[in-house]
C-alpha cells in the first residue's frame, strides 16, 4: 500500500524557503556573535580566536555602569508590571465583568500597538510637566508602563482558563476571598506570572526608544550606550557586550517558553482522564 | 404554590388506604412532633436582571436528612443551594441554619460544606492536602489534622492514594476525594451539586449506595441537587420538585411518584399516561369519570376528587397498565382498546406503545416475569390495556 503523500518529509521548496528565512533573520546575529571573538582590534580582519573583548568590556567602568542601570531597571520595572499586570489581569478576567470593561481593557493593551517613539514622548512630557527629576526612576516607571501591557495579556489568557470554581472551593472550605486567591488561584496561574515577569524583564532589557526619551543624567542603560557608542565607531568591545545581551534575551526567552511548556504540561495532565491506578 | 402542600398530597394518597409505594421506612424526622428544621428557607426570591431564578421558595430541611432537589436544568435548584453555600444573596426572604439567619454571612464562615459538580479539586495539591485544606484555614493543629485526613482517606477508601495528585485519580477517585474534602469539617450540612452526573452509569450505581452508606454513617444532613429522577428517588429521603423557580411538590419519592401533585410532577418523574377525563359522579372513595379515549369509562380510588363536571387529568404509568389480546365482555370500565405500534424489550422490562383510535400514543410495560410465553404480543396486534382503580391518580392541574 503506497502511503499519502502527506506523510512524505518536507521538500527541497520547504527547506530552501526555511534555511533562507533563518539566515535572513540570525546571519547577522551569527557575524556580531563571531566578530566578537575575534583578537584583531579592527572590526573587518580576521585576527584569531580571543576572548580579550570580553574582558576589556568587564573592565570598561562605563559600559559596566550601564549594565548595572539596565538589570536595576529591568528588575524593578518587570516586579512592578508584574504585580500590577497581574490585578489588571484577575480584574478583567472577573466573570461577569463590569462597567467600563472594555475601555479599560483597551487601555491596558493599547501599550502593545502604540508606536514607542510616542509613548516615550508622552512619558518625557508627562514627567516635564509634573517636575519630576529625569533618571533611574523615570526609565524604571516608563519601562513598569510599557511592560505591564505584556504581562496582563500572558496572565489574562491563563486566568481566563482558570476554574473559578475552584476559588469558590477555597471560600467554601474557610478562605476569605483574598487568601483563596493566594493559596489556590496565585499556584495555578504561576506559570503565567513567571513567564510575565520575564517576558517583561526582557523588554526592559533591550529598551532604547522609551530610555532615550524618559533617561537622565546618571542613568544611561546598556542599549543607550551601546548606541552612543556606535556613532563614534563600532569597537569590537560592543560586539563582546552585544553578545551577552543577546545571550541574557535568549535566556529569557528561553526560561520564558519552558514556563509555558511546563504549565501547559501541567494542564494536559489535569485533563488526561486517567493516568494509571 | 408552597413547599408545605407536598404533606397535603402526601395525605391525599395515604389517607385510610394502603401506603403507597409499598416500603415501609419509619424514618420520618420532618413528621416527627416539635421537630426544629435545620435549614429553613423563607419565601426566598433570587434575581438575575429581568430573570426570576428562584421564585417565593418556603423549605424545611430537617436534621439527618437526605434530600434531594430534582428538577430540569435552569429550574433553579442550583441557585437554591449556592443561597444556602453564600455565593449567592436572595432578594427576598430569609435563609435560616439552626434558626438563625444568614444574611450577610460569607461563603467561608457558613458551617455548610459543598461537594461541587465538576469536583473543583485543587491541582496542585496532593489528595490528603486537599481533604486538609479546610481544617488548615480552621487553625487546626497538625497532628489532630493528620488523623482527620486519614480518617477521611478510610471513609472514602482511599488510604492508598494520599500522596496522589488529582489528575493521577480517575473520576471515581475524584469524586470520592471531593466528598472527603467537603466532609472533613465535620459541616452541620453537606450540599451535593449534581454528584454523580460526571461518573459512567455502572459506577453510578455503586457510587450512590457508598453515598448513601456514607450518609448514615455519619448521620450528616444532606442537600443534593440533581437533574437525574433515577438518582433522587435511590438516595433522598425526601425530594423536593421544582419547576421554573418555584418548589411544585415535596414528599418520600413514593409519594411523588405514586401521588404527584401535579400533570408536571407526573411527568418529570418517570413516565406518565394522561387521559382527559370529566368527573361523573363521586362516591367516595370511588369516583367515575367520562373520557372520550374509554369508552366504558373510569373508575378510580380518589378521596379529593372534584365535584361533578369538572375536568381533570388521569395519570397513570406504564407498569400499571396491563396489556390482552382478548377482547373483553361487555364494555368494561377502565379499558382502552388499541393496536401495537411499537415494542421495545429491554431486558427485564418490555416497553410497548399502544396507538389508540383517535391516534394518541400510550405507553405500557410489562415485567418479563416469565422467560416463555404461551401467546405473545406482536406489532399492529390488536390489544385491550386496562387497569385497577386504583392505578390511577386523578389531577386537577
Amino acid at each position: 500500500m503506497t502511503r499519502p503523500a502527506l506523510n512524505r518529509g518536507p521538500s527541497a521548496f520547504n527547506i530552501a524557503s526555511l534555511a533562507l528565512g533563518l539566515g535572513f533573520i540570525y546571519l547577522p546575529i551569527a557575524i556580531l556573535v563571531i566578530w566578537s571573538f575575534n583578537a584583531s582590534k579592527l572590526v573587518t580582519v580576521w585576527g584569531g580566536f580571543s576572548t580579550r573583548w570580553y574582558a576589556s568590556a568587564f573592565q570598561n567602568d562605563q559600559l559596566m555602569d550601564a549594565a548595572w542601570v539596565t538589570l536595576r531597571i529591568g528588575v524593578f520595572s518587570a516586579t512592578t508590571a508584574t504585580v500590577l499586570g497581574v490585578l489588571a489581569a484577575i480584574a478583567l478576567a472577573k466573570v461577569g465583568g463590569f462597567r467600563g470593561r472594555t475601555l479599560f481593557s483597551s487601555m491596558v493593551y493599547s501599550p502593545l500597538v502604540m508606536p514607542e517613539v510616542i509613548l516615550g514622548l508622552s512619558l518625557l512630557l508627562l514627567f516635564v510637566a509634573v517636575g519630576f527629576e529625569r533618571g533611574f526612576w523615570t526609565v524604571a516607571l516608563a519601562h513598569a508602563t510599557f511592560t505591564l501591557s505584556y504581562v496582563t495579556v500572558a496572565v489574562h489568557a491563563r486566568l481566563v482558563t482558570f476554574d473559578k470554581v475552584l476559588e469558590e472551593a477555597a471560600r467554601d472550605l474557610g478562605c476569605p476571598p483574598w487568601r483563596a486567591f493566594l493559596t489556590v488561584t496565585l499556584p495555578n496561574i504561576a506559570p503565567a506570572v513567571v513567564a510575565g515577569w520575564m517576558l517583561a524583564f526582557t523588554l526592559s532589557l533591550d529598551d532604547l526608544v522609551v530610555a532615550s526619551f524618559t533617561s537622565g543624567p546618571g542613568a544611561t542603560t546598556l542599549p543607550m550606550r551601546i548606541y552612543s557608542q556606535v556613532r563614534l565607531g563600532v569597537s569590537p568591545e560592543i560586539n563582546a557586550v552585544c553578545t551577552l545581551l543577546i545571550a541574557a534575551v535568549a535566556a529569557g526567552v528561553l526560561i520564558w517558553s519552558l514556563a509555558n511548556r511546563w504549565q501547559s504540561r501541567r494542564e494536559a495532565v489535569a485533563t488526561k482522564p486517567y493516568a494509571g491506578a | 404554590m408552597s413547599g408545605r402542600d407536598g404533606d397535603t398530597a402526601a395525605r391525599r394518597g395515604g389517607g385510610r388506604r394502603a401506603a403507597l409505594g409499598g416500603i415501609r421506612d419509619p424514618f420520618a424526622p420532618w413528621a416527627a412532633p416539635g421537630a426544629e428544621p435545620l435549614v429553613r428557607f423563607e419565601s426566598v426570591v433570587k434575581r438575575y436582571g429581568a430573570q426570576t431564578a428562584v421564585d417565593g421558595v418556603s423549605l424545611d430541611i430537617y436534621p439527618g436528612e437526605f434530600f434531594a432537589l430534582l428538577g430540569p436544568s435552569g429550574c433553579g435548584k442550583t441557585t437554591l443551594m449556592r443561597l444556602l453555600a453564600g455565593f449567592e444573596t436572595p432578594d427576598e426572604g430569609r435563609v435560616l441554619l439552626s434558626g438563625e439567619d444568614l444574611a450577610g454571612r460569607p461563603p467561608h464562615k457558613r458551617p455548610v460544606n459543598m461537594m461541587f459538580q465538576s469536583y473543583a479539586l485543587f491541582p496542585h495539591l496532593s489528595v490528603a492536602d486537599n481533604i486538609a485544606f479546610g481544617l488548615k484555614q480552621e487553625g487546626m493543629g497538625k497532628a489532630e489534622r493528620d488523623v482527620r485526613v486519614e480518617e477521611m482517606l478510610a471513609l472514602v477508601k482511599l488510604e492508598d492514594f494520599a500522596r496522589r495528585k488529582p489528575a493521577q485519580l480517575s473520576g471515581g477517585q475524584k469524586q470520592r476525594v471531593a466528598l472527603a474534602r467537603a466532609l472533613a469539617k465535620r459541616p452541620s450540612m453537606l450540599l451535593l451539586d449534581e454528584p454523580l452526573a460526571a461518573l459512567d452509569k455502572k459506577l453510578r450505581e455503586e457510587t450512590q449506595f457508598e453515598l448513601m452508606r456514607i450518609q448514615q454513617a455519619l448521620g450528616t444532613t444532606f442537600l443534593m441537587v440533581t437533574h437525574d429522577q433515577e438518582e433522587a428517588m435511590v438516595l433522598a429521603d425526601r425530594i423536593g420538585v421544582m419547576q421554573a423557580g418555584r418548589i411544585v411538590q415535596v414528599g418520600r419519592p413514593m409519594e411523588v411518584y405514586e401521588a404527584p401533585a401535579s400533570r408536571y410532577v407526573a411527568d418529570f418523574l418517570g413516565d406518565v399516561n394522561l387521559f382527559e377525563a370529566q368527573v361523573a359522579s363521586v362516591e367516595a372513595p370511588h369516583a367515575r369519570l367520562t373520557a372520550e379515549e374509554a369508552p366504558g369509562g373510569f373508575r378510580v380510588v380518589d378521596e379529593d376528587c372534584p365535584a361533578p363536571g369538572a375536568t381533570v387529568w388521569l395519570a397513570v404509568r406504564p407498569e400499571k397498565l396491563r396489556l390482552s389480546l382478548d377482547a373483553p365482555a361487555g364494555n368494561p370500565e377502565n379499558t382502552l382498546a388499541g393496536t401495537v405500534w411499537d415494542i421495545a424489550y429491554t431486558g427485564d422490562w418490555t416497553n410497548f406503545i399502544i396507538a389508540l383510535p383517535n391516534g394518541r400514543h400510550i405507553r405500557a410495560a410489562q415485567a418479563n416475569a416469565n422467560r416463555r410465553v404461551a401467546r405473545p404480543i406482536g406489532c399492529d396486534d390488536t390489544v385491550w390495556v386496562c387497569f385497577d382503580p386504583d392505578a390511577g391518580v386523578v389531577l386537577t392541574q
